[in-house]
Formats: structure tokens, sequence, C-alpha cells
């Protein structure tokens, strides 16, 4: 399968980010196309075109759009979220580092569309430079009147205010996010109401991921056709797939949806030398993790889904045979009870044992029956927590005891972990042993 | 609700430093409908006065708000970005997730942790450098990821981590692999933060090699996006203002798919209510 360019199009440009350059390679011919259509036409192109949400759950972008009730006269909100954090996950910010200005188009075409006159970006916290970029792209696009009052003569205004987060994962859940747009703590909502009903300031409120946004300007300037002649019969267009970890050129690499880790394998150089894949995820770490028994599966919405895992952010994590899962899996659930946000009782208490049986296991202090327990407890996390960063945090744990159950056990009946730390590395290095029954990495404290 | 800066404050900050806080915070509040939205950059604000979350700022938080000294608590204090004790002039964050981690980021956190003397969350007696172990910074394809003050340091060692932060504790400038020309404080980085930027958005580089490994095959091979289907000729680059008169297509994919189903059910227009475990998270 080919790739195909789109939005990672201009990013070899001198100065990718400046608006010059976006208007030099055909940027803002949707947006002007956008303002001659009547908003209900553009919605309509949308939902035509197929595109699915990019942010994970894959939710059609124009249906989400469909649900915000008739105009009543108050403000309506679009709320970009890139509040990109998903381990694993990183196309929206390395776009938004290259070409600020197709999310900016974005914003204004769907903006029109929605009846909105501020929207808002909300980035994370933690990448200073592209806060600077957006914030950059913005005022570029106001004074080239993409952006403002009356903008192109069409009478249409609008605002983008670009909110920089302050580190936390769970602002990445649509209604963290708003919580936290509000000055609040990010902490998810119970819904219903939905964004589209109650949103930002309980206003009706469009929530989208950068990606799709950013695909919203080729949609309309090229045609909804265009758009669902790329990917599959349901997973249509072209997505960012990111690969990391053990392959030969790591990178962004622009696909139709339905391409396969083979065949991206083949574009990156393949595992890197004198090694093999072991197990990687399909889209980030809160998707279940596959194996070389996955090497084929068409990486779309449904055969993802069939194969027992999620497309997610196409985040394409892979790991090759020196790495220990215990050891990967018990970084992530780290990471998940870090960033539970604490609201349910059992994500909050849940991830925090998983963290304390996988780091005994992994410190070769496991018992028997800790297996058990591990999947008791993601089964008494799964679907019982208002979001979904506790089933998220329940994917690494249950999907890898179903695949490498003996790896586990080795860890249990071993006392201790039978792989070397350094051999997965990049570079040669010898693990400092200090506090008994520390593990590696933690630091001149030795914590737990 | 917004505090006269003549109006007494409890707060300990002089009249200057509280008239020049009034003055931002009066303009972060007008950038939303609602000023309470002005609390996150607030609390940017007042680090990049303070260096951290200072009892002082979080009381003038809370004056400028209306809302309590607790409620500001309780925002501040769910965030990692805001520190409860005064930070080093640079935070050096490891990336210990477990991508960056068993790629070497384990290593260059246990090799930094002992070149400094500090562990995760703390600062070296010469004020310079708070160490941090942090979540995936969304930079994977760098792997392993080392940033300072929130500047991508890219494809790390312990060697050049160490090295890194020799030059830090000597007041040199560093240079981000992607991002500004130089590094600034902690407190620079807060003000910009805080949504004041400082000017720099066109130093530095727009893409590292990984970031376009699939653009370079596609460009090496002749390998472009299809062609609109209305556009003549057009192609590459150009496609999207050769396009620029298409027709909006009639629907298209079988009936019945979720692309064409109109909202029939209540579970249709409940937004979210269909997602699978783990599609919410991100």
């Amino acid at each position: 399968m080919n790739l195909t360019p789109v939005l990672t199009d201009t990013w070899d440009k001198d100065r990718s980010w400046r608006l010059a350059t976006y208007e030099r390679n055909g940027g803002y011919a949707g947006l002007k196309k956008a303002l001659t259509m009547e908003p209900g036409a553009l919605v309509q192109a949308v939902k035509d075109s197929g595109l699915r949400g990019r942010g994970g759950a894959g939710f059609p972008t124009g249906m989400k759009w469909g649900f915000l009730p008739p105009p009543d006269g108050g403000p309506r909100y679009l709320v970009v979220n890139a509040d990109e954090s998903e381990p694993g996950t990183c196309k929206d910010i390395p776009l938004m580092l290259a070409s600020p200005q197709h999310l900016i188009e974005g914003v204004a075409i769907t903006s029109y569309a929605i009846g909105c006159d501020h929207a808002f970006i909300y980035v994370r916290g933690e990448v200073l430079h592209v806060y600077r970029r957006l914030l950059n792209a913005v005022e570029e696009a106001y004074k080239a009147g993409y952006l403002g009052k009356n903008i192109q003569g069409s009478g249409f205004d609008l605002d983008v205010t670009v909110h920089a987060g302050a580190g936390a994962y769970i602002c990445g859940e649509e209604t963290a996010l708003l919580d936290s747009l509000e000055g609040l703590r990010g902490q998810p909502r119970l819904k219903p109401p939905f964004p589209a009903v109650a949103g930002l300031y309980a206003r009706p409120t469009v929530v989208n991921n950068v990606e799709s946004i950013a695909s919203v300007p080729g949609i309309v300037a090229r045609g909804a056709d265009w758009f669902s002649s790329m990917g599959t019969e349901k997973s249509q267009g072209h997505g960012l797939f990111s690969l990391s970890g053990h392959v030969t050129r790591p990178g962004q690499y622009e696909a139709p949806l339905g391409i396969t880790l083979r065949e991206l394998l083949d574009l990156s150089g393949g595992i890197r030398a004198g090694h093999e894949l072991k197990f990687w995820t399909p889209g980030g770490s809160s998707t279940p993790i596959f194996t070389q028994a996955h090497l084929d599966t068409p990486l779309d919405y449904e055969s993802v889904g069939a194969a027992g895992s999620m497309l997610g952010t196409r985040a394409l994590q892979i790991f090759d045979e020196t790495v220990c899962v215990v050891r990967a899996v018990s970084r992530w659930t780290d990471f998940y009870a870090h960033e539970s946000c604490g609201k349910c009782t059992p994500c909050r208490e849940g991830t925090y044992w998983l963290k304390q049986v996988l780091r005994r296991i992994e410190a070769g202090e496991g018992q028997d029956g800790d297996l058990e327990l591990l999947v008791d407890l993601c089964d008494n996390i799964l679907g019982k927590a208002f979001c979904a960063l506790g089933d998220g945090a329940v994917s690494p744990v249950t999907s890898s005891i179903e695949h490498f159950r003996a790896e586990y056990q080795a860890h249990i009946d071993g006392h201790g972990c039978p792989f070397d730390p350094s051999a997965s590395a990049l570079f040669p290095y010898t693990p400092k042993t200090r506090t008994p029954g520390a593990l590696t990495g933690a630091g001149a404290g030795g914590h737990r | 609700m917004t505090a006269d800066p003549q109006a007494a404050t409890k707060t300990g900050y002089d009249a200057e430093t509280v008239a020049s806080l009034t003055a931002d915070a009066t303009a972060i509040m007008a950038r939303y409908p609602d000023p309470r939205s002005g609390l996150l950059p607030m609390l940017h604000l007042v680090q990049s006065v303070d260096g951290y979350v200072s009892r002082d700022g979080i009381l003038f938080c809370a004056e400028t708000l209306g809302i309590t000294a607790a409620e500001v608590s309780a925002v501040a204090t769910f965030y990692t970005q805001y520190k409860r004790h005064p930070n080093g002039k640079y935070t050096v964050g490891v990336c210990t997730n477990t991508l960056c981690a068993v790629m070497g980021g384990d290593a260059i956190f246990d090799e930094l942790s002992d070149h400094l003397g500090v562990g995760h969350d703390e600062t070296t007696d010469d004020g310079a450098i708070t160490l941090e172990r942090i979540e995936c910074n969304a930079a994977c394809d760098y792997a392993p990821v080392v940033m300072v003050n929130w500047e991508f340091f890219d494809n790390q060692t312990p060697e050049t981590a160490t090295a890194l932060a020799d030059q830090l504790r000597l007041g040199d400038d560093v240079v981000p692999t992607r991002g500004a020309a130089s590094v600034c404080s902690f407190k620079q980085m807060s003000r910009i933060l805080a949504g004041f930027p400082d000017g720099r958005a066109d130093e530095g580089v727009g893409a590292g090699e990984p970031t376009l490994a699939g653009l370079a095959i596609a460009r090496e091979r002749g390998w472009t996006a299809p062609d609109a289907p209305a556009a003549d000729g057009a192609a590459d680059g150009t496609a999207a203002d050769g396009a620029a008169a298409g027709q909006t297509s009639p629907p298209v994919g079988t009936p019945g798919s979720s692309a064409e189903r109109k909202p029939a059910t209540s579970s249709d227009t409940e937004v979210g209510k269909d997602k699978k475990p783990g599609e919410d998270a991100k």
C-alpha cells in the first residue's frame, strides 16, 4: 500500500509552520470554499467523507457535529483536544509543530459549520514550542483575515483561544478537558448530558481531536469522494501511523487506513537489526497488545476490533524479544495509577493495587495466585468508572497475561526477572544496583 | 469580581507586583467567556513570578477570581506542572514511561540521579535543576526523550544527558533538538504558558527526521495522495487549489454502515455511550 501524504505534505518545506508556506501549498482553499457553502452542507460533506474521530474513539465526526441541538441564539463552542498524552501517541504534537495552520484552517471551517464564534484549542502544557507555534499561527491567521471579524468578507466572526494545560493525562478525556478548561480539576463528568447538549459552560459543544479537525480542510477542498477513496469500506481516509520503539526508522507514516504493520515495517526498515518482533500496541497503551500473529491485521477500526484490540490513535509501539512484558506492563500501570483522577473508587484504588502486585512480580516477590488476583482486579475496574481511563488501564494487563502468561509465571517461579534490562536499550550500559529490591530506573532514592 | 489593584490584599506581594500581576490576570480573563477559565494560565503566571505556586500566588488567584483559597489549591494540587515548592531554574524531565524506559530512559534517569545526587522531584543544592521522571511526552519516535523546561531533547543517552545537566549547572545556553534556539528559564517558560508569547516561535526546526520518515519515502517513490476527482491535472501539494471548485460528493459506503446510518436510538444520540473500553482515555 502506498503512503498518502496529505497532512504531512508540507512538513518538509522551508519554515513549514508559517502561514505563507501553507498558503503557497494550497492552504485555506478549503475555508474559502466553505464560506460559500451552507453550514449544513459542510456537515453533510464531512458525514459523506466517512471521517471518524482520530483521537482514539473513532466516532463519526460529521455525526458528532450533527448532534448539536438547533441554534437557540446562545453560544456554541468548538473545543479541539490537543492534549495528546496517551503513551505511544505522537502524531498531533509534530503536526502542530510543523504545520499548525492545518489545524487553524480546520478550526475555522468547523466553527462555521456548527455555528460557533469562539473556539478553543486545549494543548497540553508540556510542549512549550508547540504552544509558541500555535499562538503564532493564530496571530498570523487573524492578521490575514482568516480569523476575527467578518472573515474573508463573509460576515462570519470567529475568535480562537489557545489554552495551555498543566500536566494531566485525564484532560484528554473530553468531559475532563471541559472541566479543566472551565478552571477546575480535570475530572470526567457523568454522561449524559453529552457535550453536544451541555458541554463548555453547559452550552452545546463539539470536542474533536487535532488530526480530525486538520483533516477537514482537505475534505472540503477536494471533496468527500476524494477522502473516502482512501482506506477501507468503513474506515475511510488517511491517517498518521506513528511507529516507535525497536524499528529501524521510527516516525510518522501517513497512509490510508487499512495498511498493515507488516507493510509499515517494510517501509520503516523492519525491526532493529538482529532482533524480532515480540509484542506491539496498535493504538497506544490503552489498546490491548498484539503479537507477531497480528502482523497482517488491517489497521482499520473494524479489523483491529475484530482481532481483539482497538485502532486507537495508531500509536504503534514496537517491542522486540529483549523486552520483558512484565516490566512494560508494570510501567504502564504506574502511569495509570499516577494519572487516575481519583473520582471513581474502582479506578483510583484498582490501579493502585494493580501497581503493587505488578511491581512485586517484577521484583521477584510474586506469589502464586497473583495472576488470578490481577485478572480479578481488572474485572473490578473494567466498565465500573465514569470514563475510560480505568478501562484503558486494564487493557495491557489482561492482554499481556493472555499472550504471555508463561512469562509472568516465570517471574513468580524464578523469584525474579529473567531479562537483562540493558539488552533492550539503544546503547550499552551496566544497570545500577543499589537498594535491595529496587526496580530498574528507580533512581538514587531507590523508590518502589 | 476582579480585584482592584489598590484594594487590600492578603498576599505579601508589594504594590508593584500586585499591579503587574493584576494587569496580566485581567488580560488572561479577557480571553474567556467566564473568567474562572483563566485559573490554569493564572497559576502558570504566578509560577512565572515566584518559581512555584506560592501561598501568595494562591491568594492572588483567589482574590482575583472571587473564589476561596481552598478552591484554588484544589486545582493547583491536581496538575503536575504546578510545583508546590520552589522549582529549580530548569526542570529536567526524563521520560520513564514504558517505551522510553526500555529504550534507555531508565538508565538515563539512574545516571542523572546519581550524577546530580537528587531523586524524582528534588532540586540540586545550587537551585539549577529539578529532576523529574515524566510521563509520555508525545515524542516516542525520538526515544529516549529528555525534556528541559518542556523543550525536546531527542534521542538521549546517559552521556548526553549528564553533559546537558552539567551545561545547565554552569549557566551555559543549551539548544533543544526541536524547539527555540535556547532553553529559557522555568519562570520565563511559565510566563509563556500563561499565554504571553516571547516572540520565539520562528526559531528552531519544523520537524526532525522521524517526523519526516514517511514523507521522505513518499517523495523518493513519487507517492502522493490521490488526485481530487473534479480537478484537472491537480497533483501534489497544489491539488487543494485545483480541487477548490469540486462538488460535494453524493453519499458513499454501504447502506447501514456507521458513516451512513441516521441516528435512530437513544444510544445514537448520546455521544460516547457506544465507546469501547479504553477508547475514551485519549
